[in-house]
């Protein structure tokens, strides 16, 4: 599930910037732990973002996203109070969704 | 009780090509496993379904010029051109090219950022789709400490 992720939005006029911090580990599967060993692939593979049942954005990512995800979108047509929702699901199948008030 | 779920499972799916369900009720989307796997230029704009790409002004790909920490390189891309439909970033000497594709709905400004691990100094390309055609923009990042080190 990991932790929460951070939202902060920014409205400009109707457009609004969003930006997201995520936790995950991003592994690729390519590293390896001290005693040699690797250390399995496990990233999030699909994120997706809504504002009022509307898809704003949605990505298929792969394991170069860094750890710890950034991402930062803008779209229109949004509103004071409204809410942003942002989910991931991630190689292993897990997932996660938060949401941030428009400010 | 077995054989209705599959029924219900049916019917959503049938709901869900014709599309009646509201977005983010079924599966968005699903993940390009085999563009994501794809450790060749070429093969993946095949893909990708780009034909041959062509280099434009109007994508901008912004980052910096030299990365210290190839596990964190910040990028953004801006695309200048209409109705532009998708955004991908390759990262042309990484295992696998491809970090991510980016989908645009209208009402969605084609102006992303976000921070991709690069294992060595190599081009890195935005590739933007809009009215059918791909359009892209390339810039050499120099890597002083690779990203995919053990």
């Amino acid at each position: 599930m990991g932790n929460p992720m951070k939202i902060r939005t920014k409205l400009d006029g109707d457009v609004v910037q969003v930006r997201v911090l995520m936790s995950h580990p991003m592994e690729t599967g390519q590293r390896k732990t001290p005693e040699g060993e690797l250390i399995p692939q496990h990233f999030i593979q699909l994120v997706s973002a809504s504002y009022k049942d509307r898809t704003v954005l949605s990505a298929q990512w792969g394991a170069a996203i860094s750890r710890n995800p950034y991402l930062s979108f803008k779209f229109q047509g949004a509103a004071k109070g409204e809410k942003v929702k942002i989910s991931w699901v991630d190689s292993k199948g897990d997932s996660r969704t938060d949401e941030a008030t428009i400010e | 009780m077995q054989h209705r779920r599959r029924d219900f499972l049916k019917l959503l799916s049938l709901m869900a090509a014709a599309g009646l369900l509201p977005a983010g009720a079924a599966r968005a989307e699903e993940w390009n496993k085999a563009a994501f796997g794809s450790k060749k230029l070429d093969e993946l704009m095949k893909l990708l379904g780009a034909g041959a790409p062509q280099q434009s002004d109007l994508v901008a790909l912004i980052g910096p010029e030299i990365a210290e920490n190839g596990a964190v390189v910040p990028l953004e891309v801006e695309s200048k051109l209409l109705d532009t439909e998708s955004i991908a970033i390759l990262i042309e000497k990484n295992p696998n090219i491809l970090a991510g594709i980016f989908t645009i709905p209208s009402g969605t400004l084609p102006d992303i950022q976000t921070r991709v691990k690069m294992a060595e100094t190599c081009n890195v390309y935005a590739l933007a789709t809009a009215g059918g055609k791909r359009y892209f923009a390339v810039k050499e990042i120099k890597v002083t400490l690779g990203g995919c080190g053990g």
